[in-house]
């Protein structure tokens, strides 16, 4: 009896009884669920085109923030030294990592991609996984592996509405996603790139054979995947710095993913909300039942009950097959 | 129907040519040397025993496969390889021997895929097309009702109007197969490669398959080169038949030359 009211009534209790302190969590929830879904969209726009879970998405937005770092710095790349003279001012780094990125989905597209052109999705998979240590090892060695700074002049502080206190910061990170969500889904669901988008995914040789290149579509994906982490990357290093956990962030993706489904831009954006309110609301009120740190699986737990009644997600398209 | 009785006039003119083409993986020789033509407005038949080389060939032909050895003139312009982007663009549209659709989208999607390629040619100016789409959504709108007319006509060809909506991996194979070949035909090719448009098909969907392929051939023009390994439909379909055998070209001819022909018969019947 004591059990079921800790668990079933006295949260609730305390949510209405301190509703500022609600309203706080939730907000807390929700910058955090904005964080988690700038790292998913990334995940959904090389899975839209591929049908594959780039694992290297978490490592390409650490590589991203490196970059950043490193050129507003003048740090010389593989040296570990750095010369102020060739510090960039802060736009023009923004560029000129935007450019990196892009050149690196030149890269990745013909070195990675063009040689496994039909082959099996867990193929692409595995090689995602390779690119992901390449990538961290390339970023150790030429940025260095110390936790950095990162200011891109993001204006902190905080405010208080009606007794509920409001981070700047957290204001902007959503401004920016909410920008970059509607660019995004204009851009791929309005336009017939959409359609050679999900042509590809299902079947590179009839894809080809329509003449949708190939080559073009995955280079402008991976450019927009590229630029999508730069965007998360400057997020997550302006609130907890630039360090090579970094990655591990995008691993929160999956169940984001699995929530809000695999091919969706609303889906990425609401799963990572769902997410993000999810855990800091369980761990305020249900943590200290079980002596907390619900915080670190709860996610799972919730991806795992979407996979057994809701398997491609709340937004995903449906996967038929005819047996 | 045969090729006499047909009212078509086939003119004469080369549309694709393949010279002493040779395509080998590794050790294994698929194709050695062979050398064919394809005139416009025929339909052009390649038969041969399993492992005869005669996908790799349609493979070669729209550049999925670049071979070692030989030329391919397709519209007067000779290459040493075909690309398949390039292909398509060009007019050569094709299905292939294990349906390859894009399966979960639906018939319409699929079809519409195929007019992809219909906007402008350069790839810069796709993609400028596509943002110039993504902003102001009026025009591309007015497209998409011009391509969505054009499908439909083809959904009405081919009598796929029930299925309109439906997921094509949801579809019996037979569907599949005709929907696959409204996907080529939604490019309004000048080319159709057909690989085993038939197979696994009953009598009745064989019958209907040869009538949109006669009908398809008669109405547009449109030059088909099928693979196929039911003999009766080979016989009444093309024009000509080449016969390929271990990579080789053992013969070349009319319909009934090339099953007089002794080599033919005996690949066919495994005598050496």
């Amino acid at each position: 009896m004591e059990m079921l009211n800790a668990v079933f009534v006295a949260p609730f209790v305390d949510m209405f009884t301190y509703p500022a302190f609600f309203v706080e969590v939730l907000l807390g929830g929700l910058t955090a669920g904005v964080m988690y879904s700038l790292v998913a969209l990334g995940f959904v726009l090389i899975f839209k085109a591929s049908g594959v879970f780039n694992f290297a998405q978490g490592v390409l937005a650490l590589f991203a923030a490196l970059t950043l770092v490193g050129l507003m710095t003048g740090t010389i790349p593989f040296s570990q030294n750095s010369m102020s003279a060739l510090a960039l001012p802060i736009w023009l780094a923004v560029i000129a990592t935007g450019g990196v990125m892009v050149g690196l989905a030149y890269a990745i597209e013909r070195v990675v991609l063009r040689p496994l052109v039909n082959q099996e999705e867990i193929i692409m998979f595995m090689s995602t996984i390779g690119l992901a240590f390449v990538l961290e090892g390339v970023g150790d060695m030429m940025w260095g592996s110390d936790v950095k700074a990162l200011d891109v002049g993001i204006p902190s502080g905080s405010f208080e509405v009606n007794g509920v206190l409001v981070q700047v910061f957290d204001l902007w990170a959503a401004g920016i996603a909410a920008v970059m969500v509607a660019f995004l889904a204009v851009f791929f669901q309005k336009t017939k790139i959409g359609r050679a988008l999900r042509a590809v995914a299902d079947d590179h040789q009839a894809a080809l054979s329509v003449g949708i290149p190939l080559k073009t579509i995955w280079v402008a994906v991976w450019s927009v995947a590229g630029l999508v982490a730069l965007v998360a990357g400057i997020m997550w290093g302006s609130k907890s710095g630039v360090q090579f956990s970094l990655s591990l962030i995008a691993l929160k993706a999956l169940p984001v993913l699995i929530l809000g489904g695999f091919t969706s831009i609303p889906g990425a954006i609401i799963g990572g909300l769902i997410i993000g309110v999810g855990e800091k609301v369980a761990e305020v009120y249900w943590g200290p039942l079980v002596n907390g740190a619900i915080e670190n699986w709860f996610a799972y737990v919730l991806a795992l009950l979407f996979l057994m009644f809701r398997p491609q997600g709340l937004f995903g398209e449906k996967i038929i097959e005819r047996i | 129907m045969s090729a006499v009785e047909n009212p078509r006039q086939i003119s004469g003119e080369v549309l694709l040519n393949v010279e002493d083409i040779s395509l080998s993986f590794g050790g294994v020789k698929a194709i050695r040397g062979v050398s064919f033509n394809i005139l416009k407005g025929e339909i052009r038949a390649i038969i041969g025993p399993n492992g005869a080389g005669k996908t790799s060939m349609l493979n070669v032909i729209n550049g999925f496969y670049h071979p070692q050895e030989g030329k391919i003139t397709y519209k007067g312009e000779t290459r040493s390889k075909m690309r398949s982007h390039v292909a398509a663009k060009q007019g050569i549209a094709r299905t292939f021997q294990n349906v390859a659709l894009f399966k979960g989208m639906s018939t319409l999607d699929n079809l519409m895929t195929g007019r992809l390629l219909k906007q402008r040619e350069g790839i810069l100016q796709q993609t400028v097309d596509m943002l110039l789409h993504a902003v102001y959504l009026g025009p591309a709108k007015r497209q998409e009702v011009v391509e969505r007319k054009v499908v439909e006509e083809i959904i009405d060809f081919l009598e796929i109007e029930a299925i309109r909506k439906t997921p094509v991996g949801r579809l019996p194979y037979g569907l599949q197969k005709r929907v696959e070949l409204g996907r080529a035909i939604a490019m309004e090719p000048e080319l159709l490669l057909l690989d085993e448009p038939m197979a696994g098909m009953n009598l009745e969907e064989k019958g209907d398959m040869s009538r949109f392929i006669i009908d398809l051939n008669d109405q547009y023009g449109t030059t088909i080169a099928l693979i196929e390994h039911d003999m009766g439909v080979v016989m009444d379909l093309s024009d000509r038949v080449v016969v390929l055998n271990y990579g080789e070209k053992i013969a070349d001819g009319t319909p009934n030359e090339v099953s007089a022909n002794q080599d033919v018969i005996d690949a066919y019947l495994g005598v050496s």
